[in-house]
């Protein structure tokens, strides 16, 4: 397994980077920590002309807590997060989602930026993004936009990122104190993508669900929000019609294909079961 | 100042002999990064080849046009099946008897199929030119499932086999039939059955799967044009058969190719057989005049070389209502791919199958098996197994299961009334076979005890009332499984390779200082026999093991052998390693009687050395031994010290074990969790008690594998579904459950030293283990069997049909 | 294709090739530098038997190019063995717990288990499966890789080891 050749670039800067893209357009694809782009370009399911390496913008690393929201520098690793105490303390759900991706190593080289601008419906942070409401600063060289996170994705690899931008930075608003927060993943083994999976953030108050959002992870061609089974949900105390009712609800949005997971049938079946933990977990989870 | 003599206790530690829990003398370079692999080899101006693969199932091949490629810089030359003919490779014999397709000629049968061969300087090279092949294809039907592979009209696969009514192994029924293998009695297995109180009938089918060696397959060859002489390395479980093959195929005299097997990363019978890249390689290296390697990636390896399995056994059994077997009869339909590239003893096409009756006490027992043809890759090895015992266990395995629940017996109560007794070994099975020892009751009750069996049961009942209630949506199973292998091919009178007897071989020298080297017709690919073979040797003639070379996989150095596959390593070399040494013991007994002026009759032998009987201070080491065999022999005796064995077995050996797993499956999700599993296996004498629970540890946990997710499919259209480490299913340390195993010691009578073999033992009873637990757990809702692989969704199916999501 | 000068420090040397951009870094390590330590298994980022320290970070060199590692300080299983000549505590462990069969996967474990034991000293059973889950093994069935970890921590942190191999 041997990619074809490309030629290498390196930009110390975001400009810099944004102008190579745009001078090699079509040809050019950029890489940021490599760990789903390499082994499809060594599979030479992609081939591209130019690799243009983000590794060594500075400015694309790092976590910043503001006073509503947190920023993660695109080319923040999912070891990283893990590591995070700010993010411990304030999205907890990164920290949880993380560490249910693939295995150490490419948790040390996956970056989230990398991880939600792919595009494939099988990156778990997509959902999470959605869960959590976030927006992603995509920079071109005529300038920079924000997009939401459940804006973004428009089909498998397709998104919002128009040709020549680059996803710089994710801004999550940060979830009321006391929420509640779960990423419930069935998969067959470690590294393998979800056989089916949801995220769920909540609040919960006087023992009922005030808000709540919920997204799946690999079980449409995007990763897709659950928004009438989060309002299923929402004023109950997730009795068991409330918990079979958002199942039911967020059954209808998916669309897994059949693979060797299992087939279509049994992965819609068991991401309502993944709806129904997750839900479950954040809702014991959260105080109020 | 005074020393004191070494106690008995320190001179038998200082051997470090057998049963002793010696560490690995290999781990010294592995743990260093300092083995030396097949792809480790750099040899000057060194080429690489690369494969070009067909994209299908079926297909015939109207032009392949190389031009592109051969523009790309760094490729040297392009191969393909004409050039082949050139020089009669273009098909080459597998060793089942068939022929197989070196490179694609005319077709291709199977998806990945080798098609051409591009040599370049470096990897990367070979691997843009192997991109810029152009295939033309014209597709044709595909037959994946071998239950349509016989059918009226279906496609013709074979085509150089049309007008062929007779294979290798007697009559062809049909195109696509391969050979029908038939044993037992009919007319009294018919008889048993129309008797019988009560009967099952149940297929049980044995999935298609790769023994995926972490180290995958590879060679270097290189042709000396001026010796004309050819040295191939390669990842090769028996090196001496592939100069055989080698030398057959190419016309290059035997003595002028040198086959060297250095460290192998694993093979559990991936690496018995010959591939196209081997082939590939030479002739590239003879038309180049360069050293040419091969490397495989990994999706080559699973969708191209040597699958296991596949295996469809209708299983039949008759039994007295009080629960006594009294019949067998077995049809299994075997896919064997587009070529039948078993790696069996010659006469043998379904293998040793015909250990079918398992450890039970059949009166009579019939088996026929159908091999046929299909679009798949070809192969049929036996993945960690002894040639289709796996198959047989599992099949028996079940089918004890399926007639106990018919009986509502429990069982493990039913294989105690059916186990063959202590006092019956040898015991001649229906099939023919003659089982050397076994104690199975002993076995079977020892883990039951340990697991708390009963206590077990009474829970499953109990949580099956919980489920029933609402309580939890787990349901608990428990897998009994006991199995007899049969491994240690094999004696000359019906085990052979290619008309080669299966026996095996060791050659010791002891040096003027009392060390010493053994040179082995085996070959380790982590069993560890540099290790356990000198432990042998050195209870046999006091030698310490650290004083011990072992030195196996260089056809110039090492005596013949067949290799190692099959659990035939101790069976048969550690037995030529114990007669070769006894070789030397006696001339060193000579020696001994010579040097302390007495009969040899009034010499003992005293752990490291002769002592006079009675006058126990009178002795002579092995160390002074060997030297006085180089200083000074006897008059009249050759100089020297040195044996060599080739042991040709008198039966084979028969270990057995009793398995029992626990698990709980989630009916929501299909995950099962394995909460226990125990292990006891009797594999005669132990050598190295730390080296068999290591090989007790891998392979429970390959079976684990197996029997939970490890399956090589195939589409409709021919295409492998999953062929790469993403769906195949390797578990890592976080799903493999936690082992715990135990040993009884029933040694082999016929045996030297009494060993039996254990490298394949928990693959063989492991899958049933689990099967057995699934199909457990959910026997209680109706379900009589559940086809392998159980991953998950399959669970979720079986929970779905009867009815446990309502 | 032109070719990229790489530098890099590999177990505490200078080391540095000539490479087309698409040179896999376990290529570089292996051919260049003909350090055969490391192994490649499966080539889709599954099995990190190309498992080195990068920087501090367990990485799968076969899934990372070489001119990604300009300027990085690599260590491979070469570099783990005292100048003396003596194991260090992981390679003894492997050893003595009968951590290894094959020795294809070794390694790239022992590699991870290195970077495992700097972030966590004292780790569980479970949190050592967990952190050697990117390295498949096909012989050992991890028990005693768990246990060959566990007795190199405990000689690292000073603690006498208590089990031996089964």
């Amino acid at each position: 397994m041997i990619p074809a050749p490309f030629t290498y670039h390196r930009p110390k800067s975001l400009a810099e980077a944004t102008g190579l893209l745009v001078d090699l357009k079509d040809e050019a694809r950029v890489v940021a920590g490599g760990q789903s782009l390499i082994p499809i370009m060594k599979l030479r399911l992609a081939a591209p002309d130019h690799l243009i390496d983000l590794a060594a913008i500075a400015e694309l690393k790092g976590i910043a807590r503001g006073a509503t929201s947190i920023t993660i520098g695109a080319m923040t690793t999912q070891a990283e997060l893990i590591n995070s105490s700010v993010l411990a303390e304030s999205v907890p759900i990164l920290r949880e989602t993380a560490l249910q991706i693939a295995d150490p190593q490419v948790r040390y080289q996956g970056t989230l930026g990398g991880n939600v601008a792919n595009g494939d419906p099988g990156n778990d942070m997509p959902a999470i993004m959605m869960c959590l409401d976030a927006s992603y600063r995509l920079v071109g060289r005529a300038g920079a936009r924000t997009v939401k996170a459940r804006d973004f994705y428009l089909g498998t690899y397709v998104t919002a990122l128009n040709a020549g931008e680059i996803l710089t930075a994710i801004d999550i608003p940060v979830p009321p104190a006391g929420h509640g927060f779960a990423y419930a993943k069935l998969k067959r083994k470690i590294g393998d993508y979800a056989t089916a999976a949801a995220g769920v953030v909540l609040t919960v108050s006087g023992g009922k669900i005030q808000t709540c959002a919920i997204a799946l992870s690999n079980l449409a061609d995007t990763a897709v929000a659950a928004d009438a089974a989060a309002k299923a949900v929402i004023g109950t105390a997730l009795d068991r019609t409330a918990l079979s009712a958002a199942a039911q609800a967020a059954r209808g949005v998916m669309a897994p294909a059949a693979d060797a997971r299992g087939t279509v049938e049994y992965r819609t079946d068991v991401g309502g079961t993944m709806v129904k933990r997750a839900l479950q977990a954040a809702f014991a989870r959260a105080k109020g | 100042m005074t020393t004191t003599a070494p106690t008995r206790e320190q001179r038998e530690a200082k051997l470090e002999g057998m049963g002793c829990k010696r560490k690995r003398v290999e781990d010294v370079r592995f743990t260093q990064g300092k083995g030396t692999y097949v792809d480790d080899i750099k040899m000057p101006g060194m080429l690489y080849g690369d494969f070009v693969r067909s994209q299908h199932g079926h297909a015939r091949i109207k032009k392949i046009d190389a031009s592109k490629a051969l523009k790309v810089p760094g490729v040297v030359a392009v191969l393909t099946a004409k050039d082949l003919k050139g020089v009669n490779l273009a098909w080459m014999p597998t060793l089942a008897g068939d022929v197989q397709m070196v490179l694609a000629d005319g077709k291709v049968l199977f998806q990945n199929q080798e098609i051409a061969f591009v040599v370049a300087n470096d990897r990367y090279a070979a691997a843009d030119g192997a991109e810029l092949v152009e295939v033309e294809y014209e597709a044709l039907p595909v037959i994946v499932d071998p239950f349509k592979s016989m059918a009226p009209g279906a496609t013709v696969l074979r085509e150089d086999l049309i007008g062929k009514n007779t294979g290798a192994h007697g009559p062809r029924k049909h195109h696509n039939h391969i050979f029908e293998w038939v044993m037992g009695d009919k007319d009294l297995t018919d008889a048993a059955f129309n008797k019988a109180d009560v009967t099952i009938k149940e297929l049980f089918s044995y999935h298609r799967t790769h023994p995926s060696p972490l180290e995958t397959c590879q060679c270097v060859a290189s042709f000396d044009k001026i010796k004309s002489e050819l040295t191939l390395w390669g990842t090769f479980q028996a090196p001496h058969v592939i100069r055989t093959v080698a030398s057959l195929l190419s016309k290059i005299p035997e003595h002028k190719i040198h086959v060297i097997a250095p460290d192998i990363g694993g093979g559990f019978g991936n690496k018995v057989g010959a591939y196209p890249g081997y082939i590939c390689a030479i002739v590239a290296s003879i038309v180049t005049g360069k050293p040419v390697k091969w490397v495989e990636d990994r999706i080559e390896n699973l969708t191209s070389t040597s699958f296991a399995r596949d295996y469809h056994m209708t299983c039949e059994m008759a039994a007295t209502k009080e629960g006594k077997v009294t019949g067998l009869r077995v049809h299994v339909l075997a896919d064997h791919g587009a070529f039948d590239a078993c790696a069996d003893p010659s006469k043998w096409p379904a293998g040793f199958f015909n250990i079918v009756t398992g450890s039970y006490d059949f009166p009579v027992a019939h088996v026929a098996v159908d091999g046929v043809y299909t679009n798949k890759a070809p192969g049929g090895v036996a993945y960690r197994c002894s040639f289709r015992v796996t198959e047989a266990a599992y099949c028996i395995e079940r089918g004890m299961d399926v007639m106990a629940k018919k009986l509502g017996l429990d069982p493990a109560e039913f294989r105690l009334r059916n186990f063959i007794k202590r006092e019956q070994f040898p015991y001649q099975s229906a099939l023919g076979w003659e089982y050397d020892s076994g104690d199975y009751d002993t076995a079977m009750r020892k883990v039951m005890d340990a697991v708390d069996y009963a206590g077990l049961r009474a829970e499953q009942a109990a949580q099956r009332e919980a489920f029933k209630r609402g309580e939890t949506r787990a349901i608990m199973g428990i897998g009994v499984s006991f199995f007899t292998e049969i491994v240690g091919a094999g004696p000359s009178k019906n085990c052979d390779i290619l008309g080669v007897a299966m026996f095996d071989s060791c050659e010791i020298r002891i040096h003027p200082t009392g060390a010493a080297i053994a040179r082995m017709g085996t070959k380790s690919q982590g069993q560890g026999h540099e290790t356990t073979y000198a432990q042998i040797i050195a209870t046999e003639i006091g030698i310490p093991a650290a004083d011990i070379m072992v030195e196996e996989g260089n056809t110039d150095t090492a005596p013949y052998g067949l290799g190692t596959y099959g659990s035939r390593s101790t069976p048969v070399a550690g037995a030529a390693i114990a007669m070769a040494a006894r070789k030397i013991k006696a001339k060193a007994q000579m020696i001994a009687a010579y040097k302390l002026e007495v009969h040899e009759g009034d010499l003992e032998w005293d752990i490291d050395g002769f002592r006079v009987k009675g006058l126990p201070e009178k002795t002579m080491s092995m160390k002074d031994i060997s030297w006085a065999a180089y200083n000074s022999p006897p008059p009249n005796m050759e100089p020297g010290l040195e044996a060599v064995s080739y042991y040709d077995p008198p039966n084979m050996t028969y270990p057995f074990g009793a398995y029992i797993c626990v698990m709980d499956i989630d009916v929501d999700t299909g995950v099962a969790n394995i909460r226990r599993f125990y292990a006891l296996d009797d594999c005669g004498t132990r050598i190295n008690p730390m080296i068999i629970e290591g090989q007790v540890h891998g392979g429970l946990t390959e079976a684990f594998a197996i029997a939970m997710g490890q399956e090589i499919r195939y589409d409709e259209f021919g295409n492998v579904v999953g062929g790469s480490f993403m769906d195949f299913f390797v578990p890592t340390a976080v799903e493999t459950p936690k082992w715990e195993t135990d040993f009884t010691v029933t040694p082999s009578p016929h045996h030297p030293i009494g060993a039996k073999g254990v490298g394949e033992s928990p693959n063989v009873g492991g899958v049933p283990a689990f099967s057995n637990a699934v199909n457990d757990a959910f026997s209680f809702f109706g379900s009589t069997h559940i086809q392998m692989p159980h991953d998950h969704w399959r669970n979720w199916e079986a929970a779905k049909k009867f009815g446990l999501h309502a | 294709m032109a070719k990229t000068h790489v530098t890099m420090t590999v177990n505490g040397e200078p080391a540095e090739g000539l490479v087309e951009p698409r040179t896999l870094l376990i290529h570089f390590i292996r051919e260049n530098l003909s350090l055969t330590g490391a192994h490649i298994g499966c080539e889709t980022s599954h099995c990190g038997a190309c498992t080195v320290d990068l920087d501090g970070r367990s990485v799968k060199s076969c899934s990372m190019f070489a001119v990604q590692a300009q300027g990085a300080q690599i260590t491979t299983i070469e570099g783990m063995a005292h100048a003396d000549g003596t194991l260090h505590a992981l390679q003894e462990g492997f050893r003595m717990m009968h951590g290894l069969q094959c020795g294809f996967c070794t390694p790239g474990m022992i590699m991870r288990a290195h970077r495992l034991l700097q972030e966590n000293k004292t780790p569980t059973e479970d949190e050592i499966r967990f952190g050697i889950a990117g390295n498949l093994c096909r012989c050992t069935g991890y028990q005693n890789i768990v246990k060959a970890i566990q007795y190199a921590a405990d000689k690292l942190n000073g603690v006498p080891h208590k089990e031996a191999a089964e």
